[in-house]
């Protein structure tokens, strides 16, 4: 008796052997892979979509973040936040117990009330916020636990369209990535929108612009 | 309500199950509610897409190229996730599969596991063989919960629970969680939900997942999902067991340009879900330390290896033609015997039972073609159902009443002199079942055997007196022909 | 212009109205409508149920019949539907490159009635007079296979006199699928049920389509309802003018 590779494997080509062999290039691409939107536009419609998803979104320049991260950890009352390793120091105002992910149990990221990230890049016509294992966005866990993610999304990181964040994904596809989009939700209840499930239940985003 | 799995193989065939869950008020109400609801969500995300059809047409043609290549493919997504350091299985059927997870999650010492929706691990009954192994398996995903807690079998492919009201789901949760003083709103729902899975989630060290893509290149796997309960399982756990049907593989990373914008607005009407996450092999200092995925066939290659069946296979389980489907949405999900509901459900279950089971589903609908108009990658499962209907009718008796009444017919049509003779019997053979209404027309309300079907609530007009070709040759003897 | 009448089985058998009103149209419109007398069915019922072996005579058939016509014209949607979409199919597994050929050449000529007046022929008033309140319901084979449009309600609303009423839900099935209504029957029933109801909300005195499949379900339970709604094919309403009905 064969092994259950070998088997499958065969059965396959078997089954596939009439068929005519075409390449992936083949493929018609006539969608939109890219977008003609100015960097406002952009903006904008990111912030329109994140507000659909009951988000939070203040605009920043670099010099005043720090400002605006104290601004929305204040409002939404958090005071210990987890930071992953390499998030720039000047993020981060006086005043609030930043604890750096150095490999916290899951039993200590569930006592942190918030978790501040920057991001690979954002979406936006989806309102979609993509992490990634880097600096300054750590590990999927920390992001997770935490019932609060304040994220930080430069600007210049903000794609229009999906095919155009999977193409300045790809040279980095290894990574362990996670698409954010909005807080978690769930339907599952006669179809009424919930916000808050599982994962974070509120979601903000600051935008620093220039 | 408490139910067997969903077997095809013991199931009730479709007209039977139908005729009892059509009387079911509360359940018809709510299926309807719900599918009315994500098909207008759907068609605004959809409709705001000056590109849809376009996308459609390369997720069609994507996804039937993997099908070709789909040896290829896989070899090259085995290669490269063990390279990332994940573990490679192949199991093909349900019970190598079924197999294969329960000896992983033992030798990884596992009393629980917690899992996310996957209907995957349904269709092969994965929780009764967990169970039975001494392994408790934990629904994480809002509706897989109802349905564990109420005893329940999934009814959606994307909304599993969509068959029950906020109502019934709290006398679940008050019974199976404890909570005599549970709120009704959906909202005191979802929160009883993250309470109670909450400490599982920090502390069962072994998960198990489905997929919804296997990425060729480099490796990666994908799982799309709404509550963070997947994160959560493919996070924190030390042990990921990931099971997946060989179809769900797709060539390249940039192949999620396309997907990742035809799954979501099609499946729950959104822009994106929530959640995306995206991995490959096992991640130093990110996730679990052993990542084990199966490649699971289970006739798939069988359904690979009919020309016209194939296309079954680039389904992507986004549940829009489930929803879109008038007849599912009189019956809902449990009426097919089958975890795969719906038109997808209609040509794929009988396809996974190879023909020997469920062949009343391709009958269960009026080939209207609603799934064909959302499906996102473009199947044409009025096609595909058609075809599987000659499947069924190759294999009738030449004793079987249906099959002599159309075999009869088909020789009338055959030549016009019988069709001729047969207009004319036909209006001496109704004679006894006319009755004249108030205007003065004659009616049929009563038929008999294979046609009773039609006067349970509708009438038949009586044939006219004259048939078309009748007044028409008439009307070529007398010539005259201008005063129609 | 020459055109041929494919009538389709069960409108020969059982609603020869909708073919007299077809002729009268065509004729007031100055055409020469010609009557293969050979012609029987399509094959739809046959094919759709799952007995393609049967059907495929039948495509011989109508092609033999109709090889030679300028246009033919089929009051049915679903006849249309069927020979667009399997016709080709069909010839294929049969085999004969004579036969393929000509269900490629024939299937261009082919023309749902609706379809004959507003793509072919370019017309969207046909000078017809109809003073009713009627709703239309498009047929699920014109509306997806055929992609019929707005074509017969631009002609319904150039009909004179016309009091023409949406419907809810209008892309909706009627629950009739050909042999899905008998091997269904419960779930046809419901669908029929949804559908009726939509029709009597609009308060319309008939319903139009342009297929009598539909309206005979339709029909069989306004009948037993008593509702008093009538179903009538698009055809009749067409044909009739200020001088009388077809
Ligand atoms: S058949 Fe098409 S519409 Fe139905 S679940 Fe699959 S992908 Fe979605």
């Amino acid at each position: 008796m064969s092994d259950a590779r070998s088997e499958i494997l065969a059965r396959i080509a078997r089954a596939t052997s009439t068929g005519s062999p075409s390449s992936w290039e083949e493929i018609p691409r006539d969608y939109r892979q890219s977008s003609t939107a100015s960097d406002r536009e952009l903006v904008d419609l990111l912030t329109h979509r994140l507000h659909d998803y009951d988000a939070q979104v203040v605009e920043a320049s670099s010099s005043d973040a720090a400002t605006a991260v104290a601004a929305m950890l204040k409002a939404r009352e958090v005071s210990r936040i987890v930071i992953p390793p390499g998030l720039q120091s000047s993020l981060l105002p006086p005043g609030f117990n930043f604890i750096e992910d150095t490999g916290l149990s899951h039993a200590e990221l569930n006592q942190c009330e918030g978790i501040l990230t920057e991001c690979t890049l954002a979406i936006a016509e989806t309102g979609t916020i993509v992490l990634q294992n880097v600096p300054g966005q750590g590990r999927r866990a920390a992001t997770l636990v935490p019932d609060y993610h304040l994220c930080i999304v430069d600007a210049a990181k903000i794609v229009a369209t999906v095919p155009e964040a999977i193409e300045r994904l790809n040279p980095t596809a290894h990574l362990a990535t996670t698409f954010i989009s909005g807080p978690s939700a769930t339907a599952d209840i006669e179809m009424t929108r919930i916000k808050g499930v599982h994962g974070p239940r509120f979601l903000d985003v600051v935008l620093l612009l220039e | 309500m408490s139910l067997q799995p969903l077997d095809p193989r013991t199931a009730e065939i479709f007209p039977m199950a139908a005729r009892h869950l059509l009387g079911d008020t509360q359940l018809r109400k709510n299926v309807r509610h719900a599918t009315d609801v994500i098909q207008n969500k759907r068609r605004i995300v959809v409709d705001e897409m000056p590109d849809w059809q376009e996308l459609r047409e390369s997720g069609k043609r994507l996804r039937e190229h993997t099908m070709q290549h789909l040896r290829e493919y896989l070899e090259q997504f085995e290669r490269n996730c063990t390279a990332a350091g994940g573990v490679v299985h192949w199991a093909r059927d349900a019970a190598e599969a079924r197999q294969i997870v329960v000896s992983l999650a033992k030798s990884a010492g596992a009393k629980e596991v917690i899992k996310i929706k996957s209907m995957t691990t349904e269709e092969i009954q994965l929780n009764p063989a967990l169970a039975a192994a001494g392994i408790r398996p934990y629904e994480t995903d809002l509706a897989e919960l109802i349905i564990q807690l109420g005893h329940d079998q999934p009814s959606h492919i994307v909304v599993p629970a969509l068959h029950k009201n906020r109502q019934q789901i709290r006398e679940i949760f008050r019974r199976e969680m404890n909570l005599p003083d549970l709120g009704p709103s959906p909202q005191d729902l979802a929160d009883a939900a993250r309470l109670f899975l909450r400490e599982k989630f920090l502390t069962v060290p072994t998960a198990v997942s489905g997929a919804n893509f296997l990425i060729a290149e480099t490796g990666g796997v994908c799982v799309v999902e709404s509550e963070g309960n997947g994160r959560m399982c493919l996070t924190l756990p030390d042990t990921l067991i990931t099971i997946a049907g060989i179809d769900k593989v797709i060539p390249r990373y940039e192949d999620l340009g396309v997907l990742l914008q035809l799954l979501p607005r099609s499946a729950t009407g959104e822009r994106m879900n929530p959640y995306n996450s995206i991995w490959t092999g096992v991640h130093p200092g990110d996730g679990p330390k052993a990542f084990h995925v199966i490649l699971m066939d289970n006739a798939r290659t069988s359904i690979l290896a009919d020309a016209e069946g194939r296309q079954t296979l680039n389904c992507i389980r986004c549940g829009a033609c489930q929803n879109a489907c008038p007849v599912y949405r009189q019956t809902g999900g449990h009426a097919y015997g089958s975890v795969y509901a719906g038109p997808i459900g209609a040509i794929l279950t009988p396809q996974l039972m190879q023909m020997e089971h469920a062949q009343s589903l391709p009958y269960a609908s009026s080939l209207c073609g609603a799934c064909y108009e959302v499906c996102p990658v473009k199947i044409n499962i009025p096609e595909v159902l058609i075809h599987l209907r000659n499947k069924v009718v190759k294999e009738k008796s030449w004793a079987d009443p249906e099959a002599i009444a159309l075999k009869t017919v088909a020789s009338i049509f055959r030549s016009e002199r019988r069709f001729r003779a047969a207009q004319r019997l036909g209006r001496i053979a109704e004679r006894p079942l006319v009755r004249k209404d108030g205007q003065g027309d004659g009616w049929i309300s009563w038929l008999p055997g294979l046609l009773g079907g039609w006067t349970q609530v509708r009438d038949l007009q009586s044939m006219p007196k004259e048939s078309f070709r009748e007044w028409w040759e008439k009307r070529a003897e007398t010539k005259g022909g201008s005063d129609v | 212009m020459r055109i041929s009448l494919f009538i389709t089985c069960y409108n020969d058998t059982l609603f020869p109205d909708t073919g007299k009103a077809v002729v009268r149209v065509l004729e007031r419109l100055g055409h020469t409508v010609v009557f293969p007398a050979g012609q029987t069915c399509c094959g739809q019922m046959h094919y759709n149920t799952g007995y393609q072996k049967e059907a495929m005579p039948l495509l011989e058939r109508f092609v033999a019949q109709f090889r030679d016509a300028d246009a033919v014209v089929v009051p049915s949607s679903s006849c249309v539907a069927m020979m667009k979409d399997h016709y080709p199919k069909m010839a294929e597994e049969i085999g004969r490159p004579d036969l393929i050929r000509d269900v490629a050449e024939l299937l261009p000529k082919i023309f749902e009635f609706s379809e004959l007046l507003t793509r072919r022929l370019g017309l969207d008033d046909v000078g017809a007079y109809y003073p009713h309140r009627v709703t239309y319901h498009a047929s699920c084979h014109g509306l997806r296979n055929l992609n019929l449009g707005d074509g017969p309600l631009r002609l319904l609303k150039a009909v004179r006199g016309i009091d023409l009423v949406p419907i809810a839900n209008v892309e909706q099935c009627c629950g009739f699928g050909g042999t899905f209504a008998v091997k269904n029957a419960e779930v046809s029933s419901a669908m029929l049920a949804e559908k009726t109801t939509a029709v009597l909300n609009t308060g319309a005195e008939a319903c139009t389509a342009c297929d009598n499949s539909c309206l005979m379900h339709i029909q069989g339970a306004l009948h037993r309802q008593r509702t008093g709604v009538r179903t009538i094919h698009l055809a009749e309403i067409l044909a009739s003018t200020e001088e009388g009905r077809a």
